[in-house]
């Protein structure tokens, strides 16, 4: 099997000088494909992917983009190499209006960002409609949007989603599911991290359960939810 | 009763100077507003900035003067001031460079940088002393009134005069077009963005490929022009004495916290409140009074409900206020 175009390959490390959080983890994406990453409270799902975006020391191990190798590059110059990072909180300059929180998502690129703008507009409408209301008055589901909105327009060619659907009523969350595939379809492979871990594997090309820091399971969604023993271990029976 | 001699008494030693004075602690209080939002301290060094900048004004009016350079009926210092917010740009940016961002990357703690900002006041205040001395200095010239209190008695046939001093249309001209300016470069600009962006959301903004350090930079730019141009206002409706400026810091943080650290808005808000604050309530309303009144309401004492000399209370005063029943200001700032 050649190759997935990003991948953080057997990693090992944890935060700062402090001790290891993830033990020999493996995580890939690649173009078209939705992969998710499910696991108990505590395993290490966001710390995976704060690995894959460089926001820890890997101390073995290797992420590589498209064949490159960039364990060593910060997470500033991996934006720059095409990686779109959406955190968990604080992911929206709330004191600005919608549309420049658009513009800053596109502070690195010297042409004209115009179009994509246009892109995110049409794939997300409320926020056309919202476009110079400051991001912070928005509501949960709104506000998802508008961040997702902002890592698309570097024209990432990977995208990361740290828990997309933290704290957004049922409905809104299937709805942000909706669109995160709808931009999937793009061609764009798609890296998030899910509590919701039945609605995520729903949609996933590609599932990785981790239990304390380690690939507990891997498979396609289908596989995952299909398998007694990842049901029953936290996908509540 | 006659409301227009009032109104006019009122304006004269209420409004006008009020205005100018609002304009000048508007000024500075947007200095340490930005700092604030920017650079994530409280900048104490910002009064003694304000009289470095005025300072090297001054001396390039001197210079001019004895040229025989002059702005005809404005003040020279007018001509000196790009000088002077030039020099100041270059002080701010070194000690930045030197001090500043040594514990920036220590990734220090706010209150170190505060006492840090306290050294650095003493060194500027020292260095100012040392160059210009700590006496008073005078350095306005043209003409000194834009309206004389004689004429508009003459104009108008009403018993009281409105003088409008021409330092006090500087003031209230140039700050306008100062905030009009800032306002623009931060709502419209690339870069003005960028630092509302870094200002809001530090990681986010790094994320998005935001280079801190030349928001820093240009933060400190903004904020060396913003102190020179306030010091160099007071000091030509007032006068330059290095130890006013120190003590300038009181209202001025006053200014900043009353409107919402952080926010620009708020800094002129609170620029004004504050410094109409302090001018009503040491006025001696005796001549307003006695014009509104019925004669037996008239005041027999001056009606002033606080000493000049007491002047800095009220800004402690409010600033308490402020604090403990709105600490993060009247516009929405950062909680301090």
């Amino acid at each position: 099997m050649s190759e997935p175009f990003l991948i953080g390959d057997s990693m090992t490390g944890g935060y700062g000088k402090g001790p290891d959080i993830l033990h020999d983890c493996t995580i890939a994406v690649n173009p078209g494909e939705i992969a998710v990453i499910v696991g108990p409270n505590g395993a290490g799902k966001s710390t995976a992917m704060k690995a894959v975006f460089g926001m820890l020391s890997v101390r073995s191990g290797a992420v590589r983009l498209g064949g490159e190798d960039i364990t060593s590059l910060s997470p500033q110059d991996r934006v720059v190499k095409g990686m779109g990072f959406v955190p968990q909180t604080s992911n929206i300059f709330t004191s600005m209006t919608v549309e420049e929180n658009l513009e800053m998502g596109a502070f690195i690129r010297t042409d004209d960002f115009s179009d994509t703008m246009e892109q995110v507009y049409h794939l997300f409408p409320i926020l056309k409609e919202k476009r110079f209301q400051a991001a912070g008055e928005l509501s949960g589901g709104q506000r998802q949007q508008v961040a997702v909105g902002r890592a698309l327009m570097t024209k990432p060619k990977v995208l990361m989603l740290d828990e997309p659907t933290a704290g957004v009523s049922p409905i809104v969350m299937d709805e942000l599911f909706d669109r995160i595939i709808e931009v999937a379809r793009t061609g764009l492979p798609i890296l998030m991290v899910e509590q919701n871990a039945k609605q995520a594997l729903e949609i996933a090309d590609k599932g990785y359960v981790l239990v304390q820091g380690r690939n507990a399971h891997t498979g396609t969604g289908k596989e995952l939810l299909a398998d007694d023993e990842v049901r029953q271990s936290f996908l509540g029976g | 009763m006659d409301f227009l001699n009032a109104f006019v008494a009122l304006s004269n030693f209420v409004l006008v100077p009020g205005i100018a004075y609002g304009s000048q602690l508007a000024l500075g209080a947007l200095g340490v507003t930005l700092i604030y939002g920017i650079l994530r301290f409280s900048n104490f060094a910002h009064g003694d900035t304000m009289a470095f900048g005025t300072m090297v004004t001054i001396l390039f009016t001197w210079w001019f003067q004895s040229m025989g350079i002059s702005a005809g009926p404005l003040p020279t210092a007018l001509l000196a001031l790009p000088f002077g917010i030039a020099i100041t740009m270059a002080l701010v940016v070194g000690t930045d460079r030197a001090v500043f961002r040594f514990y920036r990357q220590q990734k220090a703690k706010p209150v170190v940088f505060v006492m840090v900002s306290l050294g650095v006041m003493f060194m500027m205040n020292g260095l100012v002393r040392f160059i210009i001395g700590p006496g008073d200095q005078r350095f306005s010239d043209g003409e000194r009134f834009i309206i004389k209190a004689r004429t508009f008695k003459q104009m108008t046939g009403l018993d009281e005069g409105l003088a409008i001093k021409t330092s006090q249309g500087i003031t209230l001209v140039t700050a306008i077009i100062v905030v009009a300016l800032l306002f623009w470069f931060l709502n419209k600009t690339r870069t003005g963005k960028s630092m509302r962006a870094y200002s809001d959301n530090e990681d986010l903004a790094l994320l998005s490929g935001i280079n801190p350090e030349r928001v820093v930079m240009i933060t400190w730019l903004i904020v060396a022009a913003l102190a020179t141009i306030a010091g160099t206002l007071y000091g030509l409706d007032k006068s330059f004495k290095p130890f006013t400026y120190f003590q300038l810091l009181l209202p001025i943080f006053a200014a900043a916290i009353v409107g919402g650290l952080g926010n620009p808005l708020g800094a002129i808000a609170g620029g004004f409140v504050i410094a109409m604050s302090e001018v009503m309530i040491t006025y001696a309303w005796k001549k307003v009074a006695g014009y509104v009144l019925p004669e037996s309401l008239e005041p027999d004492g001056l009606a002033q409900l606080l000493s000049t000399d007491y002047k800095f209370a009220v800004s402690f005063a409010i600033l308490v206020i402020v604090l403990l029943f709105k600490p993060t200001g009247i516009f929405k700032g950062k909680a301090v």
